[in-house]
């Protein structure tokens, strides 16, 4: 009998291609808002010695606290003067705001992705053993419980008091309580997926563990991820800003938003410039960061997905 | 019976697919009528428009789809021109409907009884006495036992026949002239099927309710329907008396799908001799144990089983949901390691392996699941899926894609479409895959866990006789577990019916249909629906 001379299966349509995941967010309005001002941001704190600024930890005892707008002449080396305006005021040791802000675009940028980063790494790799080895998962999970109840501020002042504030003492203090959130997604993703038969047919046909978690379990995880990974991001960013604006997270003299602002904050009231522009631009950064996310989880999270 | 007015009668229904899709219409002026007392199955499959036509009539289509043309009278009233508010005094007043799937369709967190009384609430000035008298009397109409308890439980606490009842009180606490029922029985165990089956027939007989009755299964209007229409690809095809449809079908279409239903009467077959392949000694499985916040509750799954399969033969565990039949498959494939008992593959007990040891056996024993939709892989082609077993064992890449594009063909596909992803193959090809998957390993035993049951009943033979064709070439050995009669009678050698955990009746499938032992086994064939027309059996079954 021959095998090959099955009948032809009833015609049923191939189910469509689903649009690119792309193009789908390039539909989305919070999407390229969000993605438009982070990026503007990123090229801000990238280009800002070509901005216009001038060295932001440059003290100038006699240019102290001048409002917004302030012209000051600046005579360089080789005895050329030029015309140098505070367009965003200076602070009470002279400093040009405006410099600040835009060299501090760099230092919150830079932790809000290290951190993403980091902690989407590292919660992935422990999300995916919890997940999946199921004896390791109570002990992993209730460690992961335990260090959700450090909060980020008490953990940022041991970590500073036993090393020296830093950006790496600040990150340290930012993922560490990160890691459970990212840990308990990926766990959760794993475990549904585990029971997916394409994972069992995986297994029967003799699939070792690591492999089978990383081509078959973990790509389930990057879109949920990505949504995470956005929503740590401009979290980590607030959180720096409220750590050096308690004194305990970047050292002053590295301009950054939160530094900006506590540098600010005795004489507010008389020159709100002082915490004005930076606020706005940490607002505005942060703002942007969840309108991403959200817009991402939109259109990746399979959940959110069908309304939209 | 429709020579009075009809309940509904639909003329000339065209209901339009928003653009980009496959066809333009999912119904294509299409026209029958349901007169009272009568019910008028509307037979077709996935993708014929049945159920759009039942949710036309409700008034519920999803909203990108549109009537475009024709006109659904019910009792004389034009539903499609019907306002939103008079539709809603239409729905559970003069038409109602039930549902596949009883859990859904109730609200988890309301009591049943609340349920029923919600309807009467909305359309009636009844009292809250009044409505809970009211709901106690139909609830005793649909046969619930003990009523006065029912009616403050929650849907949770029913079974899923019970939960069923409940959709049928719901739907006709208010008398509707029309009830709709949307494949009413397809979630439901066999058994529980023929009760629901009997419970409609008998409260529209006794009530002169005209039923619209929707499904996709053959022995279901074999048992229910006065009338018949046969639906596909969004055109009604026949519409005729059953006894006319079912036995002297006109359209080829009917003819394909009546011809496609397998027969009740298992073929004569050749006992097989071939060495055993796997032989399952006292096999066990409990779930649960004493946990430290609660006390033990142990759930046998499956208890002292004993099954043996000769290579060639296929042997196939039957039973209803809950049975343990899956279990049984999932420890001999070892997806779970069993409690006790053995489990010999060739002359290996694979029931205690640990994992590291198993992974040498697991190319003897493959499996093919129920549900081609998630068995592949989506985000992998479907030859990457095929080279994976063979690659993990050491066969070289191209090596392994080259018998890849073999077996496509062998399965009836073309090789080329190996860089295809699964979203891109219809069920049954799919299904072909999977199975393609399974023979790469080159297995000597091949598990099926009801690999056809999701498929539509024409594919259903195409593939049972592609397995059947496999079984043959390879001399593989085949545990098929199902839990529909029809399948397991055109293509085992042997069964064993199943329930709850354990194994109740073993034999030769003729002696099993012939002349069935265990009162169960009883229960279970007098319940399948269609028994007494003579279906199609599989063609290319020995």
């Amino acid at each position: 009998m021959s095998i090959e001379a099955l009948p032809a299966e009833i015609a049923e349509a191939p189910a469509a291609r689903r649009p690119a995941a792309w193009r789908k967010l390039a539909r989305n309005p919070s999407v390229v808002i969000g993605a438009v001002i982070v990026i503007f941001l990123a090229l801000v704190g990238l280009l800002a010695p070509v901005l216009g600024t001038i060295d932001p930890s440059e003290i100038n005892p006699v240019y102290r606290n001048k409002k917004p707008g302030v012209e000051r002449t600046i005579r360089s080396d080789d005895g050329k003067e030029t015309v140098f305006v505070h367009r965003f005021g200076t602070d009470s040791l002279g400093r040009d705001i405006y410099s600040r802000v835009v060299y501090g675009a760099r230092v919150s940028l830079l932790i809000g992705i290290t951190v993403a980063v980091i902690s989407v790494a590292i919660g992935l790799t422990i999300g995916l053993i919890a997940g999946y080895i199921r004896w390791l998962d109570n002990i992993i999970m209730r460690f992961m419980d335990g260090l959700m109840a450090i909060p980020a501020i008490l953990l940022a002042m041991g970590v500073v008091s036993l090393s020296r504030a830093g950006l790496i003492a600040v990150i340290i203090a930012i993922v560490v309580p990160d890691i459970p959130r990212v840990v308990r997604l990926v766990r959760a993703i794993v475990l549904s997926i585990r029971e997916e038969p394409y994972v069992e047919a995986a297994i029967t046909v003799g699939t070792p563990t690591p492999t089978l978690l990383v081509r078959h379990v973990l790509p389930n995880t990057i879109a949920p991820l990505i949504v995470q990974g956005t929503f740590i991001c401009g979290s980590a960013i607030l959180i720096e800003a409220i750590l050096s604006f308690l004194g305990i997270g970047i050292p002053p003299e590295t301009p950054t938003w939160g530094n900006i602002m506590a540098e600010g904050r005795s004489l507010f009231r008389i020159y709100p410039h002082n915490i004005f522009y930076p606020g706005v631009c940490l607002a505005l950064a942060v703002l942007a960061i969840n309108m991403l996310g959200d817009g991402l989880r939109d259109t990746l999270d399979p959940r959110f997905a069908k309304r939209v | 019976m429709a020579e009075t007015a009809s309940v509904l009668e639909i003329d000339g229904l065209s209901v339009e697919l928003p653009h980009g899709s496959d066809r333009r219409n999912a119904v294509d002026d299409i026209s029958f009528s349901v007169g009272p007392g009568e019910i008028v199955c509307v037979v077709g499959e996935s993708g014929s428009g049945k159920s759009v036509t039942a949710q036309a009539v409700m008034g519920l289509l999803p909203r990108e789809l549109k009537a475009s043309t024709g006109k659904i009278l019910l009792q004389g009233e034009n539903v499609l021109e019907a306002t939103p508010s008079r539709l809603r005094d239409l729905r559970g007043t003069r038409m109602a409907m039930i549902f596949q799937e009883p859990m859904t369709a109730l609200n988890p967190v309301m009591r049943v009884g609340d349920q029923i009384a919600e309807v009467l609430q909305i359309h009636t000035d009844l009292s809250e006495p009044d409505r809970r008298q009211r709901a106690l009397q139909i609830m005793r109409l649909v046969r619930l036992p003990e009523p006065e308890r029912l009616i403050d439980a929650y849907p949770h606490q029913l079974s899923g026949g019970q939960r069923q009842r409940i959709m049928i009180a719901a739907a006709l606490v208010l008398d509707p002239a029309l009830l709709i029922a949307d494949e009413p029985t397809t979630a439901l165990d066999v058994t529980t099927q023929a009760q629901i089956l009997h419970l409609i027939r008998e409260l529209q007989e006794r009530r002169g309710t005209g039923v619209l009755f929707i499904t996709h299964d053959f022995g279901v209007v074999a048992d229910i329907a006065h009338r018949v229409v046969v639906m596909q690809s969004g055109r009604v095809v026949e519409f005729g008396p059953r006894e006319e449809i079912l036995r002297r079908p006109q359209n080829d279409y009917t003819r394909m799908l009546i011809a496609s239903v397998p027969s009740l009467k298992p073929p004569a077959r050749a006992p097989k001799s071939g060495p055993t392949a796997l032989v399952m000694e006292r096999l066990s499985k409990t779930y649960g144990h004493a946990g430290l916040f609660r006390s033990a509750r142990v759930v046998r799954a499956a208890e002292n089983v004993d099954i043996t399969v000769r290579r060639g033969e296929t042997v196939g565990i039957v039973g209803e949901s809950g049975s343990g039949k899956t279990t049984v498959a999932r420890c001999v494939a070892r997806l779970i390691e069993p409690t006790s008992g053995t489990i010999r593959i060739g002359d290996v007990d694979v029931a205690r392996l640990p994992e590291s040891r198993l992974r040498a056996h697991r190319r003897n024993v493959q499996i093919v699941f129920q549900d081609p939709y998630r068995s592949l892989n989506p985000r992998r082609t479907v030859g990457a899926s095929i080279t994976e077993g063979p690659v993990n064992f050491g066969l070289a890449p191209a090596e392994a894609a080259n018998r890849a594009g073999r077996l496509m063909a062998l399965v009836g596909l073309s090789p080329d479409a190996l860089d295809r992803y699964p979203h891109q193959f219809s069920g049954g090809q799919r299904q072909r895959i999977a199975i393609a998957r399974a023979l790469a390993m080159e297995p000597q035993l091949l598990i099926a866990d009801e690999p056809v049951s999701a498929l539509d009943v024409s594919v259903q033979a195409q593939v049972l006789k592609l397995l059947d064709d496999v079984r043959q070439r390879f001399d593989l050995a085949v545990l098929f577990i199902t839990h529909d009669l029809r399948v397991a009678a055109q293509i085992c050698d042997r069964i064993a019916v199943m329930q709850r955990g354990i194994v109740v009746e073993q034999g030769p499938t003729a002696e099993v249909f012939g002349a069935p032992k265990h009162e169960y086994t009883r229960a279970l064939f007098e319940a399948a629906p269609g028994r007494d027309i003579e279906f199609g059996a599989v063609a290319g079954a020995v």
